[in-house]
């Protein structure tokens, strides 16, 4: 049988190239630079070892990854609620709530960011980590919507009946019942939610005004050159993104494996 | 706890209960008294207002108008949490995220009862699944689901027991099994229950009253067997089984019975078998009650019904009997089943008939088929 080297071939290239800036950046973060991070100067693991020596870099990331806890936390409870309104209630603005969800997602982002500035100056609010906040909530809580709302969609509204019938109250119903069934979706807009905060800098940098955040502090100091901690702080990310999926994959393989094993 | 142990089923009383939704009226007007520890079915097609009812008791949905009581209280403006009621689901609504035993135990520890581990594991042993409790309800069988949706609910000793439609999903074997089986336990707790279904055999197989529904209404209740033999409606002697139904002008009336002139065919109807004993009636009769001739019309006497010659245009075997379809000019299609003991009349197509049955078995309704218009 003739095997199809060609599209191996392809495959293989399409993966090298999605893969090169990821590399790059991590073999960079072993650079033995002093300010500028473009030419190789040596192997070092002194920016690893001492990831907080640029105080500005650690400082943009803590603001960085506060900004989404808060933001990821507002915009999952409130949307879970939206969510759930949205599937289970019959009433007159659900059409167009619905669509107003979708604005966010379908805006593109530089008008969003500029908007909202502009909407925030004009009621005279100081631009800063309350603002930020704020428009990070707005852009995520479509978001999470979606991805509750299709959850929402699977679940058997027979299951929370149910719950009522067996004398739980609606609010033991929500959270014995309804709860621990969205519990994977929610979790899942919540990290999505999160991503999209930690990763945003266009709709940031109009409504931040001094406050520094992770990728705000990238693109400023990328005219001076990015310095070598960064590429610590940016390939950490990427290492704890790719832990947390191995998790997720291999506890889900042997969940799995233990229920077919039990039937 | 002493009135958890006495509760052996309650009566069941709905007054004047009439449900619209947008659009439609989902029970016209429902009237209907369950007596304590009755296995009770509602019998109808879909769509016909029969779970509604069942939700409306559950306290799922609240009705337009109309009271509910239960054991002589007024439970309408009750929670469904509140009412000692549990419903046995169509879809068994079984909790994913729960273990069997704690799905059967969710009831009792939410009221605080006592031991309700122990009295999970018991509930699932009645139904003959106790070494099943640490296992996920996906990972059942549908009939094993099914028995454990029994269970939650049973556990509780409810006061009344809803079951919509619970063997639907299971196939025809299965579904035997657990008829029996329901009684069995119906019988040994002895709590009230309402049966919603569409499976006329179902119903009669295990009720002791039946409740056939048609369009958000009760067209006739009664013991099963009454029902069969004394369909008071078109509706119900067409739905609980099959009928053979002629139309006609009432032509003679005395003490004991009315008859009625159908394409110049005189039939008779006892008169305490018929609800209408002038103008244009319907008679009707079984098709296992009626026996065909093929040698010539059997001689006229006042005890028997007969109407022929016709044709013998189709023959069934379903096994324990014949079906045989016999067209009568003028009359229309008449249905006999002959039992299969090995003497079957006529095996042949075409044979020319006459059809007879006794004045006894024939009933006669309220209404009129509304294609009949021959």
């Amino acid at each position: 049988m003739k095997k199809p080297w060609g599209l191996a071939v392809y495959s293989g290239l399409a993966l090298v190239f999605l893969m090169i800036p990821i590399v790059y950046t991590i073999i960079f973060s072993f650079n033995d630079s002093i300010r500028s991070n473009t030419v190789w100067e040596g192997f070092t693991v002194r920016h690893w070892t001492n990831a907080c020596a640029r105080a500005d870099v650690c400082e943009a990331l803590g603001n960085s990854i506060f900004i989404g806890v808060v933001s990821t936390l507002v915009a999952t409870i409130l949307g879970s609620a939206i969510a759930i309104g949205l599937v289970r209630y019959r009433f007159r603005a659900r059409a167009a709530i619905n669509l107003a969800l979708f604005l966010p997602m379908a805006t593109p982002e530089v008008v969003l960011g500029a908007g909202l500035a502009a909407f925030f100056f004009n009621l005279g609010f100081p631009s800063g980590m309350l603002t930020t906040i704020l428009a990070h909530v707005m852009f995520c809580l479509s978001f999470v919507v979606v991805t509750v709302k299709a959850r929402v969609q699977t679940l058997d509204p027979a299951l929370e009946e149910a719950g009522r019938d067996l004398y739980a109250n609606p609010n033991q119903v929500f959270w014995k019942i309804t709860f621990p069934l969205l519990l994977p979706g929610i979790i899942s807009a919540a990290l999505l939610s999160f991503a999209l905060s930690f990763d945003d800098f266009i709709i940031t940098y109009f409504n931040s005004g001094s406050v520094s955040t992770f990728p705000k502090m990238i693109y400023v100091a990328a005219s001076r050159g990015v310095p070598a901690e960064a590429n610590v702080i940016a390939s950490s990310v990427f290492l704890f993104a790719i832990m947390i999926v191995l998790v997720v994959q291999i506890t889900g393989s042997i969940r799995r494996k233990r229920l077919s094993k039990m039937a | 706890m002493a009135e958890q142990q006495a509760s052996a089923g309650a009566d069941l009383e709905l007054r004047g209960i009439r449900k619209e939704f947008p659009g439609f009226t989902a029970i016209e007007e429902l009237d209907l008294t369950i007596p304590a520890g009755q296995f009770f079915a509602l019998l109808g097609p879909s769509g016909c207002g029969k779970t509604t009812t069942l939700r409306i008791i559950a306290g799922l949905d609240q009705p337009t108008t109309g009271k509910i009581f239960l054991s002589g209280k007024d439970i309408t403006d009750t929670k469904p949490h509140e009412r000692k009621v549990n419903t046995v689901f169509q879809s068994y609504a079984l909790f994913p995220h729960m273990t069997v035993l704690d799905n059967v135990a969710f009831g009792l520890k939410q009221r605080k009862i006592d031991e309700p581990m122990k009295k999970a594991q018991d509930a699932l042993n009645l139904v003959e699944l106790g070494h099943l409790g640490n296992r996920r309800p996906q990972q059942l069988s549908g009939g094993q689901q099914q028995r454990v949706a029994l269970a939650r609910a049973l556990v509780n000793r409810p006061s009344l027991l809803l079951l919509d439609e619970p063997l639907g999903a299971l196939d025809l074997k299965l579904r035997r099994q657990m008829q029996i089986e329901l009684k069995a336990i119906q019988m040994e707790v002895g709590l009230t229950f309402l049966h919603v279904t569409h499976d006329q055999e179902e119903a009669m197989d295990m009720a002791d009253t039946v409740a056939v529904m048609n369009k958000g209404r009760i067209e006739q209740m009664g013991a099963p067997e009454k029902l069969y033999d004394r369909p008071k409606t078109v509706f119900v002697s067409k739905f609980l089984g099959q009928s053979n139904l002629f139309v006609g002008d009432v032509v003679e009336e005395n003490a004991n019975s009315v008859s009625i002139d159908c394409k110049g065919h005189k039939l008779t109807v006892p008169k305490a078998r018929a609800e209408k004993h002038s103008g244009k009636i319907a008679i009707g009769v079984r098709p296992e009650k009626a026996t065909f001739h093929e040698d010539g019309a059997p001689a006229q006497s006042s005890d028997l019904n007969v109407v022929g010659p016709g044709e013998i245009i189709d023959i069934r075997f379903t096994g324990v009997s014949n079906q045989y379809l016999i067209e009568i000019p003028n009359l229309g299609e008449v249905t006999v089943f002959a039992q299969n003991v090995g003497k079957s009349p006529v095996t042949e197509l075409g044979a020319k008939v006459w059809v007879s049955w006794k004045v006894e078995h024939a009933f006669g309704l309220a209404d009129l088929p509304v294609t009949e218009d021959k």
